[in-house]
């Protein structure tokens, strides 16, 4: 039991497990904030399908990296963004800009729905099929006789 | 009749995915391409005392290689490389990436230099300005200082006599 009292307090007494002491320190978890809200909204280079906040590849590393240190020096969010963009394309961004280029990609899916809701819209509203003209009167008698032979509880009217 | 819209549906769909099939989702356009290379200044690998920037080259066509001695793919194009600078096709230079200057010197001892020099970008930075995001990467500069070709992954012999050559005549005419 004291073993473990004796723990907690140690696990407590480590830097990371407190809030920050001192202002430096404050501005420091408010930069890795920044950094990592920034990150997540870019996209690594090396795997494609993770964002540069979660990759562990080396050019990720770098690119955290610049983004800090950029931040530090004051860019703004939109300056680091286009700090990338000129270097590896709109690629890399999660959330690519709207322009001509990625006019379909942004509005492709809009489209796509509403022609399906027309569709859906036009073959709703149709007049319902009419009676096919082409069935003889034979086949006509024998489906009379078919209704007349069928119990009255299964014959719909 | 009936059956247009949903076959034009399913040709259009179709068209769309086998183009797609023919694409290298890896690859990224490179936004360099038809702009100025970026200017750097960068120790040289075997003389760190000295730098090495893109303006030394002066108005000749040239080639920048990114390499680095941990890189294996840089091993499989390396003999393309050498082949290049004996033909004497076009200056190559080189950018050791994130490399130690010793490993990267041990490279160029073990497969041959086929570089005029290389320069050692230990942290990569130069690299990032270069949109780098694969080594090995190689970027064609014309006398204006101008990347005018790319190549992500290492050079094959295809690109080698089916882009590389053709285009440095042609830069140089």
């Amino acid at each position: 039991m004291k073993l473990v009292v004796v723990s907690l307090v140690v696990i407590w007494a480590l830097p990371g497990g407190r809030v920050a002491a001192s202002p430096s320190d404050e501005v420091n978890m408010d930069l890795d904030g920044r950094v990592r809200a920034f990150a997540r909204q870019v996209r690594c280079l090396v795997c494609q399908n993770e964002t540069l906040a979660d990759s562990q590849a080396g050019l990720a590393d770098d690119l955290r990296r610049e983004i800090r240190d950029q931040m530090r020096a004051g860019q703004t969010d939109d300056e680091i963004a286009a700090y990338l963009t000129q270097r590896y394309g709109d690629f890399v961004l999660y959330r690519p800009p709207l322009k001509p280029s990625t006019y379909v990609l942004w509005f492709g899916p809009f489209v796509l729905l509403g022609a399906g809701v027309l569709t859906l819209a036009r073959l709703l509203t149709q007049p319902p099929m009419p009676h096919p003209a082409g069935v003889s009167a034979r086949l006509r008698k024998r489906a009379h006789r078919l209704l007349d032979e069928a119990p009255p509880s299964t014959v719909v009217e | 009749m009936k059956f247009v819209v949903p076959l034009g549906a399913f040709l259009l769909l179709a068209a769309f995915l086998t183009a797609g099939l023919r694409v290298d989702p890896q690859l990224v356009p490179s936004p360099l391409i038809e702009h100025v290379a970026p200017a750097f200044q960068l120790p040289l690998l075997q003389e760190p005392a000295r730098t090495f920037s893109p303006n030394d080259v002066g108005g000749r066509v040239w080639m920048l290689n990114v390499w680095a001695s941990w890189c294996v793919s840089c091993r499989a194009e390396h003999a393309l490389l050498r082949a290049l600078a004996e033909a004497d096709v076009v200056p190559l230079y080189g950018l050791d990436y994130k490399d130690t200057p010793e490993n990267g010197l041990a490279f160029l001892g073990t497969y041959g230099d086929p570089y005029v020099l290389s320069m050692q970008d230990t942290e990569g930075r130069v690299a990032i300005d270069y949109g780098v995001y694969g080594v090995p990467e190689t970027y064609l500069i014309d006398k204006a200082g101008v990347i005018r070709f790319k190549q992500v992954g290492p050079i094959t012999r295809d690109v080698v006599e089916g882009t590389i050559v053709p285009m440095v005549e042609q830069l140089n005419r």
